[in-house]
């Protein structure tokens, strides 16, 4: 397997009134071509800051990120981004959205037709192709944001709580949908959640992040086939020891939360 | 469906007549003078007789539709909506670019905002006397008075929208690959469209206030010019038709362009129904 993103010594510190507050502290990891990764934490852990520096939003304090050859200094389609709140263009139909990456690259009208036909049809939404984001569930809305990525041919996806504001059943019909999609195409995916059973489900690996400073806490592969059973033993056994880890990190989130209130 | 729609117009018709029968009993009683207020029968035959051609029908003098459109009313309709229009245009022109630059260029915005604090609640009729020396009689000074009504709505509400496009929308085209000027045309320009047609709708709004004013400084035909004029001969019946005449001009343009409004923002969210 080749190393596609390398994550190289990134410290990410924000000015806050009265001081700073590291976000992330010495991150390493090397990300594999085709690797599934889920980072997992709470709130606060720094996860999102990850991702939004490798997707170029927000540049690492010190050390660097690379993605193929190239060292990540601005966002670019080579890393698709799908966000918590969809971020579709609310004036642009279905397909519009779908289009906008490819017409902005300058691609000739036939492809990007042809594009956005195969996309409609790979997510099952060629009947909702004229219409508004507004007049779409939750579920809809996300699949049109994966088709918007996917049409741009990104070897990366970057997922931001991606289902985290959906119903259950919705989710997991996306998450499956997802790991579709993720098989068909080969993608390099880093997901964010703070759900420990999506990160089990979706994930060939799961990094555990610490609450501030955001280390590495646990960095664990996941070996169970796909499609994977949460009833089964194996993944209660991991879910209990994510658990375990998760909860720690959320205790001390909350501590600092109340020391903070009774310092104000 | 159709029986609710029916039930609305009786129950939105209910004060209008019963307002128009007591204000009729009032004058076929004689309690009021006719000059001060003239009954509604007599002010629906001025209103006639105001829309009508002044002549009869001559075959010989042209087309029966350049004769049918020959009234007073209308020629003094198609007088002040030809002002309202240009004065909207001038001061809408104008406001657009510098709202857009305003919203979307801090620095511009610092140059230019304290200015506009200053100048924006100048009522438009302050500048009535300084608009009849610059522009002297007739259109321009009148155009000159809707274009300074219409153009703060449109610069407010154009640099407020500018200014509340949602973050997500631009690192979402950011990240997609946009440049700062495909950001600005297809992200920007399209998120704040509410708020510039918000502006423009106030925008009109005030033109129309404004082109009655105007009209009875500057100018000789138009729906303000009218109604001072009638005043000059006493005909209250006549004043009255003019005022209808103008608050129904009012409601139509209202209501066209709040249709157009529904139309162009078909995509948002605060127009589902």
């Amino acid at each position: 397997m080749n190393a596609l993103i390398e994550v190289n010594g990134v410290n990410k510190v924000f000015p806050v009134p009265g001081g700073q507050v590291v976000a992330l502290q010495d991150i390493n990891l090397t990300i594999n071509q085709g690797e599934f990764v889920c980072l997992l934490g709470p709130s606060g852990c720094g996860k999102s800051t990850l991702l939004n520096a490798v997707a170029g939003f927000a540049p690492p304090s010190s050390g660097n990120i690379t993605v193929g050859a190239n060292i990540v200094t601005a966002p670019g389609p080579d890393r698709g981004m799908v966000f918590q709140e969809y971020a579709l263009f609310p004036w642009m139909t279905v397909a519009q959205n779908i289009a906008f990456g490819l017409e902005i690259k300058g691609a000739p009208r036939a492809q990007i037709d042809a594009t956005v036909e195969k996309l409609l049809s790979m997510l099952g939404m060629t009947e909702f192709r004229g219409r508004f984001p507004k007049d779409l569930s939750g579920g809809m809305r996300q699949r049109v944001a994966i088709a918007r990525v996917l049409a741009l041919d990104s070897p990366v996806l970057l997922m931001d709580e991606p289902f985290g504001a959906l119903d259950a059943l919705t989710r997991r019909s996306l998450q499956d949908e997802l790991l579709r999609i993720w098989q068909e195409l080969g993608k390099t995916v880093i997901f964010v959640t703070h759900s420990i059973e999506e990160s089990i489900y979706l994930a060939d690996r799961i990094v555990v992040l610490t609450y501030r400073p955001g280390t590495v806490k646990r960095d664990i592969h996941v070996d169970m086939p796909r499609p994977r059973d949460s009833g089964s033993a194996a993944f209660n056994d991991l879910k209990r020891e994510l658990g375990r880890l998760v909860m720690e990190e959320q205790q001390r989130h909350e501590a600092a939360e109340r020391a903070g209130l009774t310092t104000d | 469906m159709k029986k609710p729609k029916l039930k609305a117009v009786a129950e939105g018709a209910a004060v209008p007549v019963l307002l128009l029968a007591l204000w009729q009993f009032v004058c076929s009683m004689g309690w009021v003078n006719e000059h001060v207020l003239p009954s509604p029968g007599a002010v629906a035959v001025r209103w006639w007789q105001y829309l009508a051609p002044l002549e009869p029908y001559d075959p010989a003098s042209g087309s029966w539709l350049a004769w049918a459109v020959s009234g007073e009313l209308i020629i003094d309709s198609i007088g002040s909506l030809y002002r309202v229009l240009m004065g909207f245009l001038v001061g809408g022109v104008l406001a657009l670019p510098l709202g857009l630059l305003m919203g979307a260029k801090p620095a511009v915005y610092r140059w230019f905002d304290p200015m506009i604090q200053v100048l924006r609640p100048i009522p438009p009729i302050a500048y009535i006397p300084l608009s009849i020396l610059w522009f002297g009689l007739g259109n321009p000074p009148a155009i000159f008075l809707i274009a300074i009504g219409a153009f703060f709505p449109v610069l407010v509400n154009t640099i407020a929208g500018v200014r509340h496009v949602d973050g997500i929308y631009l690192r979402a085209a950011r990240n997609l690959g946009a440049s700062q000027s495909t950001i600005f045309r297809r992200v920007i320009l399209p998120a704040a469209t509410p708020y510039i047609l918000s502006g423009v709708r106030i925008g009109i709004g005030t033109a129309f206030i404004v082109v009655i004013v105007a009209e009875m400084i500057a100018v000789s035909n138009g729906l303000g010019f009218r109604i001072l004029e009638a005043r000059e001969y006493f005909w209250s019946d006549k004043i009255i038709a003019g005022m209808l005449t103008i608050g129904l001009w009012g409601l139509a343009i209202d209501v066209g362009v709040s249709r157009l409004n529904n139309h162009l923002l078909r995509w948002h969210r605060g127009l589902e129904h």
